[in-house]
């Protein structure tokens, strides 16, 4: 892990089920490892329910919006994310979405039905978590080929602890939603 | 040298004022720029530092408490979002010729887009019509550095600087590296001088010249001077860019191999722009091409026109946000270069819409059954999504749902038949700007009823706390105002409380409010109940009602259009109502929407 990583990432959802959260993370992970971030994010009215929307640029940019064309890679919280925001995705790019079934659609798409395994698990709130988790297990197969997310579970959990820190309830619920997800396969 | 930190670009702006000394900062709630005071009230409680940090009832109010501060020689700080200004602009257009003594800095914080505004309004342009310096950071990690530039020019020149970050400032985050707090030895001294301080306009002649002086010397201030990002570049052509297009600029000139090519200068400070960059940019370059947010600030001052392309003769435009992609075509067209035209079609997201369990879609639906023919004004909130339940026919700023309603109600006073007039308003906003109005209602006895929204938070903006709350922005204990009385003292003689997710109670004293406002005149109703996500307390939650849609749904759809809860979706399938359980707040209210009581407690 170095400074030479440079990746784009959409993370989307509605208002409500944790984009900003997973968005600070995933941030938060990149400068553990010495890289450089930019995020920007939807606040004020548009989280009442409505479309969130973050963008997340890991290494060298000056800007902190994504623009068409330019995403590695879609994190999806509602399937609907997709055809919303797939315009920003490059050729290849892959999608980690929140669904029953795998979508249609010409990228590299994975699917996980993070809903019904955090209610399952009695965490309905850790939706986003469970999705994170399933999305940085395909980092752990595809490693070094950006074919995956810029940093690993284990990056994740050093930073889920250092977030949660004196609340361990909290940090013990919250991995135990990444794994949910990072133990389902990714085929 | 602390470890980098992941730094909302507000919080930036707050860890600067902290790190220049900033002792009083003021601020009303308003998206983007909430989290400054939020961060700041924060980050000065963690640390013990001797600043006074609040949430003040309006702008305008935050305005003169913070500027007080700096004729006490203090450094102080106010921030709002841009039409929090528009609020505070009596006190500022003052200021300007009175100046500062201690640093005064401005944030006014922009939503072009808008994001989450009326108006895509430029505050430079405030600062120009104002005549104080404004500064415009492309970045969060830039609008900490600007901090110390704005109280080093305030207090070299002795004037108010405004601080002009967009929503792409305000909320992105970056990592920055904080430094040393402040010093906060500085004792507050307050010279007497009523030629300056309560100037009579002969006076404030004098200063206006004495303020014509500073902004001509302001216009030639080293540190603020435009910046040449790319040395070596050389052409006949060149950008201006400021604001965060210069951070989109910068890294799309490199991805189309532009950066070596066209010189690019930054604008540090739009207004007033330097004199000798004027003068020069006319000389040294044959086209120039200028992209800022919103107004042409920066265009309107560089004098000669046939040189100039930007928003004045349609090359930039001159409405919403200008985003990257299209900073990508203006550079291949300016530069000559064929561009791959970038058609995007995408599918438009999900509105914004009430909570589940949001305690205002049960007011909107109580009074759309107690003045079914009403004409509704309402205000800036959350509740303005009361639109959506077709319970909301107006919304023009702060307070002015009670204004209107009065206005209203004098045009159609001579009409045979007279609707009813029902205001919303939340209960920051009430305090905010609704009270004058109010009084108003009473004195010219405006047949109409007000619903006070007191959720008990300013809920849109990240739930600050409201006058009423008795606690203050780092949690501190206030004295709390109380809105009854504040209603009664105004002269009301109507004035009920209830819960509005008593939902049948509610309709009642909403129907009772409005037949006594048709006779007798203003009729408030205080509809209390703590938004879901502010709660200080969870004991303080009523017992949860679940519930399910039973065989007696007719699939008419009438709970999803007159009621819109997000955890009521409608499963186009079976063709009727279903309850989402992963959204549902257990409020109860929608047993008693349905009209075929097909939605029962489980």
């Amino acid at each position: 892990m170095g400074k030479s990583i440079n990746q784009q990432i959409v993370i989307s959802g509605v208002g409500g089920q944790g984009v900003l959260f997973i968005t600070r993370l995933l941030a938060e992970a990149a400068i553990m490892n010495g890289c450089q971030v930019f995020t920007s994010e939807t606040h004020g009215m548009a989280q009442r329910g409505g479309t969130v929307l973050s963008h997340l640029k890991v290494g060298e940019f000056s800007s902190p919006l994504i623009r068409p064309f330019q995403a590695d890679g879609l994190i999806a919280l509602k399937p609907e994310n997709i055809l919303q925001h797939d315009s920003f995705l490059k050729k290849g790019a892959w999608i980690f979405v929140n669904s029953g079934k795998k979508p249609d659609i010409g990228f590299d798409a994975h699917a996980i039905d993070a809903d019904a395994l955090s209610l399952k698990a009695g965490n309905p709130k850790a939706v986003n978590l469970v999705l994170l988790g399933f999305a940085l297990k395909r980092e752990k197969v595809r490693q070094g080929k950006n074919k995956g997310l810029f940093c690993t579970f284990e990056d994740i959990k050093r930073v889920l602890a250092v977030q949660h820190k004196g609340n361990k309830e909290m940090l013990d619920a919250s991995v135990r939603a990444l794994e949910t997800g990072y133990k389902v396969s990714v085929k | 040298m602390g470890r980098k930190k992941l730094m909302l670009g507000n919080e930036a702006i707050a860890q600067g004022l902290l790190e220049n000394g900033c002792a009083i900062a003021t601020s009303y709630p308003g998206t983007p720029a909430s989290e400054i005071l939020a961060s700041l009230a924060r980050i000065k409680e963690m640390n013990s530092l001797p600043v006074h940090s609040q949430w003040a009832v309006n702008e305008k109010v935050a305005f003169e408490i913070a500027y007080a501060g700096c004729m006490a020689g203090l450094r102080t700080a106010v921030s709002m979002k841009q039409v929090g200004l528009n609020v505070a602009s009596d006190p500022l257009m003052s200021a300007a010729y009175m100046g500062a003594k201690g640093g005064f800095i401005v944030i006014s914080a922009d939503d072009p887009g808008p994001h989450s505004s009326q108006t895509e309004q430029d505050s430079r342009l405030m600062a120009m019509m104002a005549k104080i310096p404004v500064l415009d950071p492309d970045s969060p990690a830039q609008a900490k550095e600007m901090i110390s530039i704005a109280y080093e020019l305030s207090e070299t020149f002795e004037i108010p600087v405004m601080l002009r970050p967009t929503t792409r400032v305000c909320h992105s985050r970056q990592d920055i590296r904080a430094k040393n707090f402040g010093s906060f030895e500085r004792k507050a001294d307050f010279k007497k001088d009523p030629a300056r301080w309560a100037a009579t306009p002969k006076f404030r002649f004098k200063l206006h010249t004495e303020l014509e002086k500073k902004l001509e010397k302001i216009a030639a201030f080293k540190k603020t001077t435009p910046v040449k990002l790319n040395k070596k570049a050389v052409s006949r052509k060149a950008v201006i860019v400021s604001g965060v297009a210069a951070a989109h600029t910068r890294e799309i000139m490199n991805a189309l191999g532009l950066w070596d090519k066209i010189p690019v200068f930054q604008v540090i400070q739009p207004y007033p722009l330097h004199r000798n960059f004027i003068s020069s940019v006319c000389i040294d370059y044959d086209e120039v091409l200028v992209i800022e947010e919103t107004v042409p600030v920066i265009e309107m001052q560089i004098a000669d026109r046939t040189r100039v392309r930007g928003k004045l003769n349609g090359f930039v435009s001159r409405v919403g946000e200008i985003l990257p992609e299209a900073i990508e075509q203006m550079l291949c067209d300016f530069a000559g270069l064929k561009a791959d035209k970038i058609a995007v079609q995408s599918q438009p997201g999900r509105r914004p819409t009430l909570c589940a369990g949001c305690p205002h879609r049960a007011s909107f639906f109580a009074i759309k059954k107690a003045a079914p023919k009403g004409i509704y004004t309402s205000d800036i909130g959350c509740y303005t999504l009361g639109l959506n339940l077709g319970a909301v026919d107006t919304v023009l700023c702060m307070g002015a749902a009670i204004s209107q309603a009065e206005g209203f109600y004098h045009a159609f006073k001579n009409e045979s038949k007279r609707p009813d007039i029902v205001a919303t308003i939340g209960d920051s906003t009430f305090f905010h700007a609704g009270i004058p109005a109010l009084i108003d209602t009473v004195v010219q006895k405006v047949h109409f009823t007000l619903v006070i929204l007191d959720n008990r938070t300013t809920a849109m903006t990240g739930n600050q706390p409201t006058p009423a709350s008795g606690f203050g922005a780092s949690g501190e204990p206030l004295e709390p105002v109380d809105i009854e009385a504040l209603v009664k003292g105004c002269g009301v003689k109507f004035c009920k409380t209830g819960d509005p997710c008593e939902i049948k109670e509610f309709i009642s004293l909403v129907k009772e409010a409005v037949l006594y406002a048709r006779d007798k005149g203003p009729a408030v109703v205080i509809a209390r109940h703590p938004c879901l996500i502010g709660r200080k307390s969870k004991d303080k939650q009523a017992k949860k009602i679940f519930v399910e849609i039973t065989d007696a749904c007719e699939g008419c759809e009438y709970c999803i259009r007159h009621f819109e809860c997000p955890a009521i979706i409608f499963d186009n399938n079976k063709k009727r109502a279903d309850v989402d359980p992963l959204l549902c707040s257990g409020c109860g209210v929608c047993v008693h929407v349905c009209p075929k009581k097909a939605i029962v407690m489980k």
